[in-house]
């Protein structure tokens, strides 16, 4: 049989068994759960690392795993990611939950690690190899609702200058191919202009910076995250009239977007996904150890902010972080079941 | 126990005594690495890195640096993982042109009399340029050539032990033991009387950045081989892994003093520290900063060593 037939069958199993299947928590008490994470550098990767621990932690404390630690590498490198799973199977943990640095340069080492007999779920930065599970962002339809906001909110269109992420990782291209899906779909919107941002807001702001006077005016700004708030700066400084830019739920970004809201009625939209989806993943791990039947590929839901909840969700977000919500047990079924 | 104190001696084993220490400590912390498997998942990866470290090697052994090394065999894993792959005979092609390319570096470098630093800094970006044309978005697949010979099970212990091995002395000869060897040492050592003996310093820069070439072809074949397929960003860290396990190994920037032997130790070292590290359950924020204090101390040592020979 082969693998996509093993996929079909495991996901019209797992719809039809795991609404009756009885959880026994007992049954994963004694199992160890490992996080393999690339990168830590930013915001949303430090919310997630945090997560993870607050959730394993309770997790430990009431004897459902026996362990969920979490390892990150040095810098955001395949090779040594590949090296730390390969230290992970040799610790003899159960299952390894991987946020990947390559798509597929790590299959080597996932595939050693299923070989051991080791549950592999990959989240947010997933692996192809197709003996591990993925919990994957639908990233092109978030950068496609960026523009369906727009469409709704400037019916008379405009030019709209995009801010990518970081070059050559498969996130950027996906958001990018939903923006420019969207765009095709609305003729009323042209993008004149894209820079990389890096998801980092110095970096989106000095790239801003250095082509705004090539620009006409700018009806919108379309972002990854992590950079709307270096675009408003970027605008400011150049004393151009700021334009509608979609923010990407960091606590900065969300709280500039709350004055401006109170200065003068600013109207605009945020989205990103929850740093708490490693808490998602330690739970669809967790489910698999106990035997629960899961579809091999999941999808995770965004968080999105709008005009109406943009204070408590700012309100929730400590300073310097991103809006996040953590998942539970039975949000991670919901999850397995497709709802 | 003069013999013992020998300093000269004492460098040259500082290499095998530091991994040494570091495979007895990682035995007793995790002594599931002590099997067949623990072995190969802990040393498999070290391979590229020796490769790639002998390659800086070869660059060093001329007074040079490298810093492009890294995404050089970032380039190689690229085209390893479609040209020759897909189309054996183009692929090899690309790779006999790299170490073309690798030649004439040298030789850019003596004629125009360059920093060796600022070309290979230039050529690292051409490299990260050309592996993205080549493959823009992770991928690829290794040849099954590849992926066998790395995932070869050999007996007694793995693979990766038994190419280390050889690889080491096969250099070592070239290098250290060879009459060529002497002298193309001999041009980083005293480059002037190299020449006025005869020698062309032009043609021994060449052949060294060439053979640097070729290591890290190797390097980025052996690496795809592993992880099966590739992407332009996966050896970044090498360039700067490779000049750490050189000079791990006993080897120094200037001079033509280099250690073929000590470099495939000294990349072991570095990549067994990470996972020592890991299994110490270190935290992730310390894991960065005590990777760094161990290169620091074994450096640290060598210091000490060379007062004690300078006395």
């Amino acid at each position: 049989m082969d693998i996509s037939k093993l996929v079909c069958l495991a996901a019209a199993t797992a719809i039809s068994v795991v609404g009756t299947v009885q959880v026994s928590v007992a049954d994963t008490s004694d199992k160890k759960i490992a996080l393999s994470n690339n990168y830590a550098g930013n915001s949303w990767r430090q919310a997630m690392l945090k997560s993870w621990t607050k959730n394993g932690e309770a997790a430990v404390a009431d004897g459902v795993v026996a362990a969920a630690d979490a390892f990150t590498t040095a810098e955001n490198q395949v090779t040594e990611q590949a090296a730390q799973i390969q230290n992970l199977i040799l610790q003899g943990y159960d299952a390894i939950v991987i946020n990947a640095a390559s798509p597929d340069a790590l299959n080597g080492a996932v595939k050693e690690a299923c070989d051991a007999g080791i549950t592999v779920v990959s989240f947010d930065g997933i692996v192809t190899e197709p003996c591990a599970w993925r919990i994957a962002v639908d990233f092109k339809q978030m950068g496609k609702e960026e523009v369906i906001y727009l469409a709704k909110h400037l019916p008379d269109g405009g030019n709209l200058l995009e801010i990518r992420g970081l070059a050559g990782v498969f996130v950027d291209d996906e958001i990018s191919a939903g923006i420019h899906e969207g765009v095709a779909e609305n003729p009323q919107f042209k993008i004149v202009g894209s820079v990389h941002g890096d998801w980092a807001q110095d970096v989106s702001q000095k790239a801003v910076a250095g082509i705004l006077p090539s620009l006409p005016e700018i009806a919108a700004v379309v972002t990854q995250g992590g950079d709307g708030y270096g675009a408003a700066q970027a605008f400011k400084a150049a004393g151009r009239p700021t334009p509608l830019i979609i923010m990407g739920n960091r606590q900065d970004e969300l709280k500039w977007w709350k004055e401006q809201k109170d200065a003068n009625g600013y109207e605009t939209m945020s989205v990103s996904i929850a740093p708490g989806v490693s808490t998602l993943a330690f739970w669809v791990a967790q489910q698999i150890l106990d035997g629960a039947k899961v579809p091999k590929d999941l999808t995770v839901p965004f968080l999105r902010v709008d005009q109406g909840d943009l204070e408590e969700k700012l309100a929730g977000t400590e300073v310097g972080g991103v809006a996040n919500v953590e998942y539970s047990l039975d949000d991670a079924k919901q999850v397995i079941m497709g709802k | 126990m003069e013999g013992l104190l020998n300093p000269r001696l004492m460098r040259n084993l500082l290499p095998a005594f530091s991994l040494t220490i570091l495979l007895i400590l990682i035995f007793y912390i995790q002594p599931r690495t002590m099997s067949y498997l623990g072995l190969n998942l802990l040393l498999n990866l070290a391979l590229p890195i020796a490769f790639a470290t002998l390659a800086q090697m070869c660059v060093m052994t001329v007074n040079d640096l490298d810093l492009g090394i890294g995404s050089f065999v970032g380039f190689v894993a690229c085209v390893g993982a479609t040209f020759l792959r897909d189309t054996p005979a183009i692929g090899i092609l690309i790779l006999l042109g790299c170490v073309g390319v690798y030649a004439g570096l040298g030789a850019l470098i003596h004629q125009r009399n360059l920093p060796s630093i600022v070309v290979t800094l230039g050529m690292s970006f051409v490299w990260l340029g050309l592996a993205l044309l080549v493959l823009p978005t992770p991928g690829g697949k290794a040849p099954d050539w590849a992926r066998a010979i790395m995932t070869w099970k050999t007996p007694m212990v793995p693979f990766t032990i038994y190419a280390s091995i050889f690889v080491a002395l096969a250099v070592h000869f070239l290098l250290m033991r060879s009459a060529y060897g002497v002298v193309l040492r001999g041009a980083g050592g005293n480059p002037r009387s190299v020449e006025r003996a005869g020698w062309s310093l032009l043609r021994i820069k060449m052949a060294m950045y060439a053979l640097a070439g070729f290591f890290g072809i190797l390097s980025g074949i052996a690496l795809i081989g592993l992880t099966t397929s590739a992407d332009a960003n996966i050896a970044l860290r090498y360039t700067l892994l490779s000049i750490a396990g050189a000079i791990l190994g006993g080897g120094e920037f200037v001079g033509g003093r280099i250690s073929p032997i000590g470099a495939v130790i000294g990349a072991t070292t570095l990549t067994l520290a990470g996972s020592f590290l890991s299994f110490l359950r270190i935290s992730p924020d310390w894991q960065i900063g005590a990777q760094g204090g161990i290169l620091i101390i074994v450096l640290a040592l060598r210091v000490l060593i060379n007062r004690m020979e300078a006395k």
